[in-house]
């Protein structure tokens, strides 16, 4: 069981950091808007550390928490910026709270979104509606609470995620950033969407595609 | 636009090859990070050890302000970007003399969450370090959310103070003290003509049309308070002392020390023209300037436009401003 469950968020942060340096350029674009350009390489070196990093563990003898404390620093130890802290304090999270039963269940997937915005939120003093990356992590952690006290399976959980991940990225092109580099635009933030938000969902997505997949063997 | 760059995602690297083989009397790699400058004198036992850190593409900033009386380490990080947590940990630790460390930095989001990551990790090693945040940008807040403004060109003053306070033997809370009253000292405002390109990206991110300027640009293109058509020089000069100087009531006979400082791709005869009426405009106003600096100290890679600092003077500030350092910028 560990051991597919390792292997599996392996793979998930493999997903993510392809998805992210496929996004590299749009996420620059949307930081150049409002903020100061960095964002979209910021992202993609701190997934790449990640990746390099998980790449030299032995997956067999690896519980799952020890992924996303692995992943916590070195994302950590390349990024700075703020979204080094903050995506290293999500994952310290998520490991905290794998250690409960280290397998990847439905409820231990809720578990992982719950925590990483826990996270974030106490790293970066946010809240909803502050234009950040929590404008996504927070609806979509709602959606999957909901998901689960209405025992919906896998696929449905994670579309509701998805979805919520996605109105609340573009939610934030009608909010006026109040924290982050952005918040010096006040007014003029309005109408751009949120670097990090965007982010957000591209990371959320990839989770959907890795949990969602059929057992090893299907991708 | 044609650069002087190897590979765009290693200019911090090869910035800092260049930079150490430079001025290898003064300064030195970290021992054990790459993403780490300290002076070749550091640690000095006994001493405060004194740091900073920040994104590069501010050079001379902020690595160029290293060396004896001023910095003993600083973080680099990414192009525009904060230095992570362990920069500024091992930064702490290059600088570490037994007498504790202050971290002298800029009050940006990244900056704020790895400098306070790095504290708790010092701390586990014994390591003290105190921070004073720069809040000098006059334009990226209000008047009533200080807290909230960003650090520039200012931090330069605070770090000279700072410096010299240190190495004269002072304590912790001394050298603490007297940056945080060195920058609360300190009034900044930034004008920008052109805006500038990070190497990966490619294109500028932000626009500054033809013809206009923005009044309070920040050190990364952040907007300003106003976009208004270009005017001559004397008329924004006079626009930046008033900016300055009307969010601090400064006593008429107040002695100052100026900064006006290219972003990096302004002529230096242009910093000058503007300094010909900034100084004019502050001695109208009834206030002594003790020195005036030009050139370009703090930049945003080849950003067009200026910054203006006007720092107010006490009788400790002044003595500490005019302590001699050595650094490989030249102040």
């Amino acid at each position: 069981m560990s051991d597919n469950a390792a292997r599996r968020l392996s793979r998930m942060f493999y997903r993510i950091s392809i998805a992210i340096e496929a996004g590299k350029d749009r996420l620059s674009d949307l930081d150049g808007a409002i903020g100061d350009a960095d964002h979209g390489i910021t992202m993609s070196l701190g997934f790449m550390a990640v990746n390099a990093y998980l790449a030299k563990l032995n997956l067999d003898d690896t519980p799952p928490s020890e992924i996303f404390t692995a992943a916590a620093s070195a994302f950590l130890d390349a990024v700075g910026a703020s979204t080094g802290p903050l995506y290293a304090t999500a994952f310290r999270r998520a490991a905290q709270a794998l250690k409960q039963d280290e397998c990847l269940s439905l409820a231990e997937q809720t578990a992982i979104i719950k925590a990483m915005t826990a996270g974030i939120m106490e790293r970066g003093k946010g809240q909803r509606g502050d234009k950040t990356m929590l404008d996504v992590w927070i609806p979509a952690t709602e959606a999957a609470l909901n998901a689960q006290a209405c025992n919906a399976g896998g696929p449905d959980m994670w579309n509701s995620i998805l979805e919520a991940a996605e109105a609340g990225a573009n939610a934030t092109r009608s909010m006026v950033a109040a924290r982050g580099r952005a918040a010096r635009l006040g007014e003029r933030s309005l109408g751009h969407m949120d670097p990090g938000a965007a982010s957000a969902v591209i990371i959320l997505r990839a989770m959907k595609d890795t949990f969602t997949e059929s057992e090893p063997g299907g991708h | 636009m044609q650069r002087f760059i190897n590979n765009p995602d290693e200019v911090v690297e090869d910035t800092v090859k260049g930079f150490v083989k430079a001025h290898a009397g003064i300064v030195r790699l970290g021992s054990s990070n790459p993403r780490v400058i300290a002076a070749r004198h550091a640690p000095v036992p006994g001493k405060v050890g004194v740091i900073t850190g920040g994104g590069s593409g501010h050079e001379p900033a902020f690595i160029g302000y290293t060396g004896r009386n001023m910095l003993d380490a600083v973080a680099v990080g990414e192009l525009f970007s904060s230095p992570t947590a362990k920069s500024f940990l091992d930064a702490a630790r290059e600088a570490n003399g037994g007498k504790g460390v202050v971290c002298l930095y800029g009050n940006y989001a990244g900056d704020n969450m790895n400098v306070k990551m790095a504290i708790k990790l010092a701390a586990k090693e014994g390591i003290e370090i105190a921070t004073v945040v720069a809040n000098d940008d006059v334009c990226s807040a209000g008047p009533d959310e200080r807290e909230k403004r960003r650090g520039v060109a200012g931090e330069i003053f605070m770090w000279k103070c700072a410096g010299a306070l240190a190495a004269e033997g002072a304590s912790l809370d001394a050298v603490q003290a007297t940056a945080q009253r060195a920058i609360d000292n300190c009034r900044s405002i930034g004008v920008g003509l052109g805006p500038c390109t990070l190497p990966a990206v490619g294109h500028p991110n932000f626009l500054i049309e033809p013809g206009t300027m923005e009044v309070g640009i920040g050190h990364h293109g952040e907007p300003g308070v106003r976009v208004e058509p270009l005017k001559p020089a004397a008329d924004i000069a006079r626009d930046m002392v008033k900016i300055v100087l009307d969010d601090h009531a400064l006593a008429a006979g107040t002695e100052v020390v100026v900064l006006v400082s290219g972003l990096g791709a302004t002529p230096v005869n242009e910093l000058y023209i503007l300094n010909d009426t900034i100084e004019a405009e502050i001695v109208g106003r009834g206030l002594t300037i003790h020195k005036t600096y030009v050139g370009n100290y703090f930049t945003s890679l080849e950003m067009v436009g200026a910054t203006l600092t006007v720092m107010a003077l006490d009788a400790e500030l002044k003595r500490l401003l005019d302590v001699d350092v050595d650094c490989p910028a030249r102040l």
